[in-house]
Order: C-alpha cells, then sequence, then structure tokens
C-alpha cells in the first residue's frame, strides 16, 4: 500500500510534551512516593524511560522502572499467527504502588486492557493510571488516559508510528494516510 | 518482529526437524515463559479454552507433571490419561485412541510411547490435533534436549563452539540422540561414550565423536551430561555383566571429573541412579544444574505449547 507520511510531531515536541507528562504525574500524585513506571513492549518502555529521566531531573529520585510484555494476554492469539514474546522485566513488587502505565500510542484500549489484566497477576496496585505519547481516539473499550502527550484524531485507515533511533530515544511521530 | 520468526511446525516429533532458527525461537519464548515460573501467582490467560492431553503408555515423573504444569500455567485444560487405567487395557488400538481423543476437540496430545515412531505415526493420522513427543522408545525425546539446550545456554552464553560430552547407553537412549541432533544443528561437539555394547553402529555419519573410554570422553569439556542406566529395559537384552562393573568403569565421579574444564557444567536427565552411573558427590556438587533442568523444563514446554497450540487457525 502507497502512504504519505506527516510528521505531527519532531524530537523536540515530543520532549517537551514528555517534560509535561512528567510534571503532571508529579502533580497529580503530589510528588513521587510509592510511584512506579511500567512500560508496554516495544516502544512503551522507551518513553518510560525518558519520563523516569525526567523524574530524575525535577524531584532527584529515580522512581522503579519495569517492562512488560502482554503479548500473554492478547485477546487475538488464535487468529492464526505465532507472536513472538517479550520479556517481561519488573524487578520490584508493585503491591500498594501507584503504577504508571506508559505506552506509545493508545487506539482501541485493547492493549491496555491487556496490560492492566498483566500486572493484576503480577501484585495488587494502589492505582494504575495510563500515561501516552500519542492518543489517536477509536476506542473499541471504556478506558481512558490519564496523561496524553498529544491529541491525534486520526482516520481508520491511517497509521501512527512512533520512530526510534538506536538509542531508543523518539525521533518522531508520523501519520500514515493512503494515497488517494 | 519478523517474518522469520514464525514458527513452521504442527507437531513436535524430534529435534532432527528443527532448524536453527526453529530452536532459538524455542528457547526465547521459553526465557519468557520462565519469568512467570518465578512469580508468586504462576498463571497466564494465553492458552485459556485449549485442551491438551497428555496421553503416556510409558511411566513417568517429571515430563508428565512438567506438561501439565506448563499446560495448567498457561490457563489450559489438561488431562492424564495413562494406559494402565484407561480402555488401551480393553485392546483399543493407539489410533482409535488418539482419534477419540481428537473428537472431543483436544488442541494438543503429548504422547510418551515405547515403541519409536508411534508419535509420529499419531502426527501423520489426527488431523486437527498437534503431537508432542514426550518420548518414543529408542529415537526421540525433544522437550528434554530443548531444556538441556537452554540450561547450558543459562550457564555458557552460547551453545556455538562448546563440547558436551554425553556419556552412558547411548543405544537405547532417546535424550542422547536429540541431544545430539540439536546440539549438532546449533553447532556444539558432541561426544557420545559408553560400553561398546551401547555404542550403536553409525554415530560418526550423525557427526558425533564416538568414545570407548569415559577419562578420554571428558577431558577438557565444556559440558558433562550423565545418561541413566535404564534397569527397566536390562531384563530382556543384557548390555553389561553387572551394575557394579559399569559403575567402576563409566560413572561420573569428583576424579574423572576434574579433567573436564574447571567451569564444567554437570547435566543428568533424571531420574538418577546414585552410585551407578553418578556419584553422589558430583550429583550434589557444586557443578551441577541438574534441577536447574527441572526448572527449565516447565518453560521449555510452555514454549512448545504457546508455539504449537497459541498461535494455530481457528478450527
Amino acid at each position: 500500500m502507497n502512504l504519505v507520511e506527516t510528521v505531527i510531531l519532531d524530537d523536540k515536541a515530543i520532549g517537551r510534551a514528555i517534560t509535561r507528562v512528567a510534571h503532571e504525574i508529579l502533580e497529580k500524585n503530589s510528588g513521587c512516593e510509592n510511584l512506579v513506571l511500567i512500560g508496554i513492549r516495544t516502544g512503551g518502555d522507551h518513553i518510560a524511560k525518558i519520563i523516569h529521566q525526567r523524574i530524575l531531573a525535577i524531584e532527584g529520585t529515580a522512581v522503579p522502572q519495569g517492562a512488560i510484555d502482554i503479548t500473554m494476554y492478547r485477546d487475538d492469539i488464535s487468529s492464526g499467527v505465532v507472536r513472538p514474546l517479550g520479556k517481561t522485566d519488573i524487578p520490584f513488587a508493585i503491591n500498594d504502588c501507584h503504577v504508571i502505565l506508559v505506552d506509545e500510542v493508545l487506539y482501541t484500549g485493547r492493549t491496555i486492557r491487556a496490560a492492566m489484566d498483566a500486572l493484576m497477576d503480577l501484585g495488587r496496585p494502589r492505582s494504575i493510571q495510563l500515561a501516552v505519547l500519542i492518543d489517536r481516539g477509536h476506542r473499541e473499550l471504556p478506558i481512558r488516559a490519564d496523561y496524553v502527550g498529544r491529541n491525534v484524531p486520526s482516520a481508520r485507515d491511517e497509521q501512527i508510528e512512533v520512530l526510534f533511533d538506536e538509542n531508543k530515544i523518539p525521533l518522531e511521530v508520523c501519520l500514515m494516510k493512503p494515497k488517494q | 518482529m519478523a517474518m522469520g520468526e514464525m514458527f513452521a511446525h504442527k507437531h513436535i516429533i524430534g529435534t532432527q526437524q528443527l532448524s536453527k532458527d526453529d530452536i532459538e525461537l524455542i528457547l526465547k519464548t521459553a526465557e519468557s515463559f520462565k519469568e512467570i515460573n518465578q512469580r508468586e501467582i504462576k498463571k497466564v490467560p494465553t492458552l485459556r479454552g485449549k485442551t491438551i492431553v497428555n496421553l503416556f503408555y510409558e511411566n513417568s515423573t517429571r515430563t508428565r507433571t512438567s506438561f501439565e504444569l506448563a499446560g495448567k500455567r498457561m490457563s489450559a485444560d489438561t488431562i492424564n490419561i495413562s494406559a494402565s487405567s484407561s480402555s488401551v487395557t480393553k485392546g483399543e488400538t493407539l489410533e482409535d485412541t488418539a482419534k477419540n481423543i481428537e473428537a472431543m476437540d483436544a488442541d494438543v496430545i503429548i504422547m510418551r510411547h515405547s515403541c519409536s515412531g508411534a508419535p509420529d505415526y499419531l502426527a501423520q493420522r489426527l488431523t486437527t490435533c498437534s503431537v508432542i513427543n514426550a518420548g518414543d522408545g529408542f529415537h526421540e525425546h525433544p522437550s528434554q534436549a530443548l531444556l538441556d539446550l537452554m540450561t547450558i545456554k543459562e550457564h555458557k552464553g552460547k551453545i556455538d563452539g562448546l563440547t558436551v560430552a554425553i556419556i552412558g547407553d547411548i543405544a537405547r537412549s532417546r535424550v542422547a540422540r536429540s541431544d545430539l541432533y540439536a546440539l549438532k544443528t546449533m553447532g556444539a561437539t558432541v561426544r557420545l561414550a559408553g560400553p561398546a555394547t551401547m555404542i550403536p553402529p553409525g554415530l560418526e555419519e550423525l557427526g558425533a565423536e564416538v568414545y570407548t573410554d569415559i577419562n578420554e570422553a571428558i577431558k577438557d569439556v565444556d559440558v558433562v551430561m550423565m545418561l541413566r542406566i535404564q534397569l527397566e529395559r536390562e531384563g530382556g537384552n543384557k548390555l553389561m555383566p553387572t551394575l557394579r562393573e559399569y559403575a567402576q568403569f563409566f560413572a561420573l565421579n569428583t576424579e574423572n571429573m576434574k579433567l573436564a574444564k574447571p567451569d564444567a557444567i554437570v547435566m543428568h536427565p533424571g531420574p538418577l541412579n546414585r552410585g551407578v552411573e553418578i556419584s553422589s558427590y558430583v550429583a550434589d556438587g557444586e557443578q551441577n544444574v541438574i534441577l536447574e533442568q527441572v526448572e527449565n523444563g516447565v518453560a521449555v514446554r510452555m514454549a512448545l505449547l504457546y508455539l504449537l497450540a497459541g498461535g494455530s487457525e481457528e478450527k
């Protein structure tokens, strides 16, 4: 399929959005006590790492940070393709913590549903809050984000992709439209 | 991820049919599942609604429990059938038994049988069900070899370039054959050793180095894998004069273990015959990874079930 690509956020804009999200997280939780960051593989874990660095710069505290792979919790596992599994790496207990779940693009909400189920199997967090870089709409489940980098209204046949460099730093967010 | 990571097999009959990519995918998937086995709540919903049947025509503790746990931890329904308590004793054929299980919409049949080739025979006759060989006669025991590879890789960081000595009753060992194929595929050097009566002809053609002296076989290896002397098969066709004589010449002990590399690991597929093929000092020594093999067994079997049942087409 031929796609027309538009850059909707460059690296500077992404950086500013993540800085704001980090501030909002700290504001809403009155600091970073019992706060943990868990990024959804792959993409969300890279964003979580940057939020982690921002919080460290703002508050001087390194909040625990982990990554979760939700493949085992998908609702479309029998649809004919074997999906490669990633590794869940959460080297701390999440009981009674405020978990900030981080993803790059929020779309149908199915990934977030799976991630919440996965988190519940790991413990009983005090709360789960959702931070996303992009919210593109089209929810299929009653899920909303608590922190949004940028709202990008999109059509279903469009694709939104976050591109990272080799150090997993986000470079740009692209919107790809099918050529008319 | 890349299309190259797709798993093209419907059945797991032996490691002989598995490519390097297949084995790497299985081991990588198993690593992800290992994390679940270390959790407090050891359960994920991945195979919810799938049915897995353990069809065992031979005794087993480790393999059957391991497959059952693997299925249960992924939320599949697992059922155990052992030949002694089933209609097999009423004279039902293997094919009929399996087709009846398939008619009840089972997704995977895990099978152990004393006849080499029995799982393959079933795989060719069933239409929807996947078959995993859990040990057939003297042929193969693929999941054991894969958990061995996972354990070696965890300790050595790689498999390519290592030297592995497999010692014992090679002729009647399905574990030795599966390990040989898998280790060769992954680029290891494999030495097989045992009394001449327990060495079948043609092993060199499969790429193995053959020894009849345990000391020569162990010298400078990275991994020593001991095989169980199969006392239950010793009845009809004796391959050794006495257990004591076997132990004298082919047991792994603290003395001959010194010939291996200082950081070599000791493996055994279990169950152990202490004092026969392995001395208790070595079996419980610092270099043994025998219980890690068992632990990795659950993760490897979860990976196999996931790759077969998790992605299978809607029926």
